[in-house]
């Protein structure tokens, strides 16, 4: 670890300050569509059943490696705006030790209201994705 | 009447949804209520709550004349010849499996079959594939063409003397294509088979005359079309109902209860176990009276020029693969289900979300159909008689707006 990491919250509060620029929901949408279309490519090969997240309308798979200690995530999505939310938890998770996903409680995203104003079933997908997050983690303990 | 003094009736068309008004197009999954329903339902909780059939005091009388007077306006809106071939559900999915079960156990037998349509509701699917699992039947199904026509030419290759049930929707939910329902009733009547109708999208938008058609069942959902959800309706044909053993069993569907053997009310209480939706079911009759009202010519023919207006500019725009392309222009209603090219139908749906335009995305209960044409969903926007042009300008605005942020 270099002195100049930023830490978990560091990088949560970024990307709260990032959202509290735009006043309409449509531009929220517009940001995260840029995000999900710069997404890092996801293998192919690893879009497999036991990846597959569940409660989403669109289709997720995530994945996760544990390397010197630290979580590295990766996943896709067929739905653009689910790929910009990806982008976002990848930015915050990967990278980090399962003891500071672990004692996180992702309460970052209710700050930026992705999860009140998703549609329900999104919001569950959201939800699904957050808690294979946590459970690697928890796991890698 | 006109447009205009339509939206009136309805309190829930006035509602704003992030500063903007709302543009309700997800009329087939339930569509909004007028205030001539609210009353009722109102009226039947403040001052007519009790238990139907039972009691002799006043206000259970008021009540069982409400809930009994509905059957009438039922009956007498489907064309049905007698008020005991009415019962009521708590809607089209509780109907279709009411008729699964008891004319399963009336009629079927191992190696006997049941055909569906491929473009079917999981409501008219999975009760028959229950009741081929329980009974030993096969299930068949008839298929749709590219655009989305039911294959009638098969029907009759399907057919076999062992066929005791054909089930189709008289119109699609996911292709808003008519359902040539009168053919399929010659076809499969001549060669001894019993026809279902599911009319959950039907009833509201052709309405059902169960004796033109010449069905033997007709199941809809009073939610669809304007009045409370909870309730439904199941049109059976009196011989066979009387056939068919009761579905639940329980208070009012009994003649005598003793532990030696019980016998059973008859129709149309026998199908009617346990307490009744009281409040809910006497609003099909202020409900069947908006629908009866809406066949008011000024209404349908600005409801087709809507439709035609809506299906002409999603055909000539070549981002976009419509699902249930119409061969006329009396076989398709306001309903489109499609899909954008290069965008996802959840990512659209978010977004006319947020620009007040609702409708629907995902595989709107017909997986088997979405496998059909190979999507994981679709979108779907569908209009009810109080949708105006100026909404429908709205949504291919938005629509393209969307479209423009996605690809």
């Amino acid at each position: 670890m270099t002195m100049m990491e930023r830490t978990l919250k560091e990088v949560q509060e970024e990307i709260v300050d990032d959202f509290s620029m735009y006043d309409e929901w449509l531009d929220k949408y517009e940001y995260l569509i840029e995000l999900g279309k710069n997404l890092a490519s996801y293998p192919e090969e690893k879009k497999t059943d036991d990846r597959l997240i569940k409660g989403c309308q669109s289709r997720v798979w995530l994945d996760w490696s544990m390397e010197e200690g630290r979580l590295y995530f990766s996943a896709d999505s067929d739905a653009i705006i689910t790929k910009g939310i990806i982008s976002l938890l990848i930015s915050v998770y990967s990278g980090r030790t399962p003891e500071e996903i672990a004692a996180d409680d992702f309460s970052f995203l209710g700050r930026i209201g992705l999860k009140e104003n998703l549609s329900p079933t999104r919001a569950n997908g959201l939800v699904s994705m957050i808690q294979t997050i946590h459970t690697a983690a928890e796991s890698n303990l | 009447m006109n447009v205009e003094e339509l939206r009136k009736l309805f309190p829930a068309l006035s509602e704003t949804v992030y500063g903007k008004p709302l543009v309700y197009l997800d009329n087939a999954a339930t569509i909004q209520r007028p205030a001539s329903v609210i009353e009722k339902w109102v009226d039947m909780t403040e001052r007519h709550n009790a238990n139907l059939h039972r009691a002799v005091h006043k206000i259970a009388a008021d009540a069982t004349e409400e809930y009994e007077s509905t059957r009438d306006a039922v009956r007498a809106f489907l064309n049905a010849e007698s008020r005991e071939e009415i019962v009521f559900t708590s809607g089209a999915t509780a109907s279709i499996n009411l008729v699964a079960f008891c004319f399963g156990e009336a009629f079927v037998k191992p190696g006997d079959e049941i055909i569906v349509t491929e473009a079917e509701h999981h409501s008219n699917i999975v009760p028959w594939q229950m009741m081929c699992s329980r009974k030993g039947a096969v299930l068949k199904v008839l298929p749709v063409d590219d655009e989305g026509h039911l294959r009638i030419d098969l029907l009759d290759s399907l057919l076999t003397d062992r066929t005791r049930l054909m089930c189709v929707a008289q119109i699609s939910n996911v292709l808003g294509i008519i359902n040539p329902v009168k053919e399929i009733v010659n076809i499969c009547h001549s060669k001894g088979c019993a026809v279902l109708v599911d009319g959950a999208q039907g009833v509201v938008h052709t309405g059902a005359d169960v004796a033109d058609l010449g069905c033997d069942f007709y199941a809809f959902s009073g939610h669809k079309v304007y009045a409370a959800p909870g309730t439904g309706v199941l049109y059976g044909r009196k011989e066979l109902l009387d056939a068919m053993p009761p579905y639940m069993g329980g208070g009012e569907m009994i003649a005598s209860v003793s532990f030696s053997g019980t016998t059973y009310a008859p129709l149309p209480g026998k199908f009617e176990a346990g307490t009744q939706n009281i409040a809910g079911t006497p609003t099909l009759k202020p409900a069947l009276e908006l629908a009866e009202a809406l066949k008011d010519k000024e209404l349908t023919e600005y409801i087709d020029r809507v439709r035609d207006f809506v299906l002409n500019a999603l055909l000539a725009d070549d981002r976009i693969k419509l699902y249930g392309v119409p061969r006329g222009t009396s076989d398709k209603i306001a309903l489109f289900s499609f899909a954008v090219k290069g965008a996802h139908h959840e990512d659209m749906a978010l977004l006319l979300d947020k620009m007040g335009i609702a409708v629907r995305s995902g595989q709107m209960c017909a997986e088997p159909l979405m496998d059909r044409f190979g999507v994981t969903g679709m979108l779907r926007a569908s209009f009810a008689p109080y949708n105006t042009m100026e909404e429908a300008e709205r949504f291919l605005q938005s629509l393209d707006r969307a479209i423009t942020m996605l690809v």
